[in-house]
């Protein structure tokens, strides 16, 4: 992964600097709550439901193990005992105290991290897909990209108050992991018939309270251009997005309304006098930066396919775990692990200090010391040897994050919600709980197969519900917390956004609802048909009908 | 007198800005002044015959564009921030340097405050307005909150990756 050098650490320490400064400031009544409020953001901190929450930045979801034990610790010191991984792979911090904050800064930039524009209207943390470097169907590695749009990005004089947030992803698969195409700019790393590399440029998508899926507004962006590109973009959504209505701030909005051949135009001759200057890429920086994303030192195995089969047979919750949560990996004899953070019980997407001690342990002994967060809100050890596969799920399972889950309905992506989060209409977390009840039984899960079961607490959509198979979205009605259900989104590529079902229903009534929607996908389906192609073949009518008649 | 920070110094304020409903009949002649942009749009050829000094002022909504045949008659062009979030004039002012090559001063004027100054200076301001209510020496501190950047800017003609060393 990338390592800092002088003046990576300089830029960061410079920040933890100002920061404390900002909050001293503050504290001694030179700065109101109201000029607090943008500068506090763009370090990640909000003033929540009953606490601070600070958002620690994770690039493109990569750390070290050596990251890792620093956010168990400061979770000790500074939190109460846990963490909660984000659906942008940051790591949220819910009880810090406000005065601590400088404080958690500079810990964390003794570790090379920071939380430098994890939230506010700027151009939030990139993404990309949590199996990059390592997936078989890669074509491009995305991680030199993602760190080159990281610096790129990191305090841009220009871009430091939008309209809104940015938020920006890279992929450079076969399947897109990365959700490319509801994000602001989304690019696919891309080669030409002449074997160049180049980028497909996406812009305007995003979901919040009106989701769109993106336009592709150049089909071959050659690399050399990506960052003259990228200030193209952004100056043209600077100068022109709305200012005067939160909600129609977004830079889909703005393509939207010019219509996205007329932003390209835009962007187009805005960019006729970026290119070929300063900020084009070269072949120095690009070898510079995609030296640290370079194999590690990779023994020359071969797949175990027949041990772990035997394996399998002998083991049934080893062959369940395997089959969802381990994948396959570019390298023979290699997988890539994911640790399910899904576990009945548990937030969606929480970790104890324990277990991030843990976690760094296993990503040493391992996976080359290396851990990913996915937006799917897991971890992933990325480069475990599949001769240790057996060994490794014993550990997760003492650890408890060996559910065999991963891909299914009980998988759910759940945003902190109304335990938590002040933008909250409804509670989140109870909700995926009870759904992860009714569904404990794991032969049926594992029948029903594939299943994107996203929960947002509201419109703001931090849980993508969206794009979810199935999507709840918590809406307030008069007062009460009410649930509405869409069905038929998707992330991936050629991504859709859910339709609504119909009116919401109570909080006691979802998981019902829930396996009536399963079960009119059961009744229906043809042999080995996922819910998602059920749902697009049958329409939306038969589950609706079943989902309403019990109302009668 | 408000003051005001130029070239990294607090300096006593010596032009007039002028409000936006200013008529061309309240002007004096020989005062050094920052007309509103519509008063330039409306009354440039009697503007440009007084005998004091010109600047123009242009509001978060108003492009530079629309002056940038007219530069070398200004010597203060004032970017209006209305509130400290709009991000607008960061833009406006890179253009005003990197595209259109004006020289004179670039000033920040509005709810301009200690923090947004690094990056304006980065963009091109030489001149901050900090809102009088405001210390300016305090603010003056801004300026040094980073000694790393990693953009090419009007600051910096290179980004860091054309700059670094191992």
């Amino acid at each position: 992964m990338y390592v800092y050098d002088q003046y990576d650490q300089h830029i960061i320490e410079d920040r933890v600097h100002q920061f404390r400064d900002q909050i001293r400031r503050y504290l001694a009544g030179e700065l109101t709550d109201a000029e607090l409020l943008p500068l506090r953001l763009q370090n990640g901190l909000y003033i929540q439901r009953y606490a601070p929450m600070l958002r620690i930045a994770v690039p493109y979801g990569l750390m070290s193990s050596t990251q890792i034990r620093k956010l168990a610790e400061i979770t000790r010191n500074y939190d109460k005992g846990y963490a909660h991984i984000s659906t942008r792979t940051n790591v949220q911090l819910n009880w810090p105290e406000l005065e601590d904050v400088p404080d958690i800064l500079a810990e964390l930039a003794t570790v090379q991290m920071h939380a430098i524009q994890t939230s506010g209207n700027c151009i939030r943390n990139t993404t990309t897909d949590q199996f990059a470097g390592v997936a078989k169907d890669e074509l491009v590695d995305p991680r030199p990209w993602c760190e080159i749009i990281r610096q790129w990005s990191t305090f841009h004089p220009e871009f430091a108050f939008l309209p809104r947030k940015f938020k920006i992803a890279v992929n450079g698969a076969v399947s897109d992991r990365a959700a490319i195409e509801v994000h602001d700019i989304g690019l696919e790393a891309v080669q030409n018939d002449v074997g160049e590399l180049g980028f497909r440029v996406s812009v305007g998508g995003g979901l919040g309270r009106t989701p769109i899926v993106g336009s592709f507004i150049n089909e071959f962006l050659p690399w050399q251009h990506l960052l003259t590109y990228l200030d193209a973009i952004l100056r043209v959504y600077n100068r022109y997005g709305r200012r005067d209505n939160k909600f129609k701030a977004r830079i889909k909005i703005l393509v939207k309304a010019l219509t996205p051949e007329v932003f390209a135009e835009r962007v187009q001759a805005e960019w006729e006098y970026l290119k070929d200057g300063p900020n084009t890429l070269n072949d120095a920086e690009v070898e510079r930066v995609s030296k640290f994303f370079v194999d590690p030192a990779y023994k020359a195995l071969e797949d175990q396919s027949a041990a772990l089969a035997q394996l399998d047979t002998e083991h049934p919750g080893f062959a369940r775990w395997r089959q969802r949560n381990v994948v396959a990996h570019k390298k023979p004899g290699y997988a890539a692990v994911t640790l399910s953070l899904k576990s009945t019980g548990v937030a969606p997407g929480d970790v104890t200090d324990k277990q991030l001690d843990t976690i760094a342990d296993l990503a040493d002994r391992y996976s080359f010391g290396e851990v990913r967060n996915s937006h799917e809100q897991n971890m992933i050890l990325a480069d475990v040897e599949q001769s240790r596969l057996f060994e490794l799920w014993h550990e997760l399972r003492e650890l408890g994050v060996a559910t065999p889950n991963i891909g299914l309905l009980t998988d759910i992506i759940c945003c902190p919600g109304g335990d938590f989060c002040s933008l909250a209409n409804a509670k989140s977390i109870p909700i995926a709980e009870a759904i992860q009840r009714r569904f404990e039984d794991l032969d049926y899960l594992f029948d029903i197969g594939d299943l994107d079961l996203n929960i947002s607490g509201c419109m703001n959509a931090c849980g993508h519900h969206h794009v979810g198979h199935i999507g709840i979205l918590g809406v307030d009605k008069k007062g009460a917390e009410f649930y509405q259900v869409s069905l038929g989104g998707s992330s991936g590529r050629n991504a859709s956004l859910g339709q609504i079902l119909g009116p919401s229903f109570a909080q006691d009534v979802m998981p019902d609802v829930i396996e009536k929607i399963i079960d009119v996908y059961v009744e229906q389906r043809t042999e080995d048909e996922q819910f998602l192609d059920t749902y697009r073949r049958i329409g939306i009518d038969p589950f609706k009908e079943r989902v309403y008649a019990a109302n009668h | 007198m408000q003051r005001i920070i130029k070239d990294d110094q607090v300096i006593d304020e010596s032009w007039h800005l002028l409000p936006r409903n200013v008529t061309l009949d309240e002007l004096t002649n020989s005062d050094d002044l920052i007309v509103p942009f519509q008063l330039w749009l409306e009354h440039a050829h009697a503007l440009k015959a007084r005998d004091g000094g010109l600047g123009v002022w242009l509001d978060a909504d108003e492009a530079v564009e629309e002056i940038a045949n007219d530069l070398q008659h200004f010597q203060v062009i004032a970017l209006n921030f209305p509130v400290f979030t709009d991000g607008r004039h960061y833009s406006s002012a890179r253009l005003l340097r990197e595209r259109y090559g004006y020289k004179g001063e670039i000033r920040a004027i509005g709810d301009v405050l200690r923090d947004q100054l690094f990056y304006m200076r980065r963009c091109g301001f030489d001149a901050f307005a900090v809102r009088p209510d405001r210390d300016p020496y305090d603010a003056l501190q801004g300026l040094k909150d980073f000694s790393v950047t990693y953009q090419a800017a009007t600051d910096e003609p290179l980004p860091l990756f054309r700059r670094r060393q191992a």
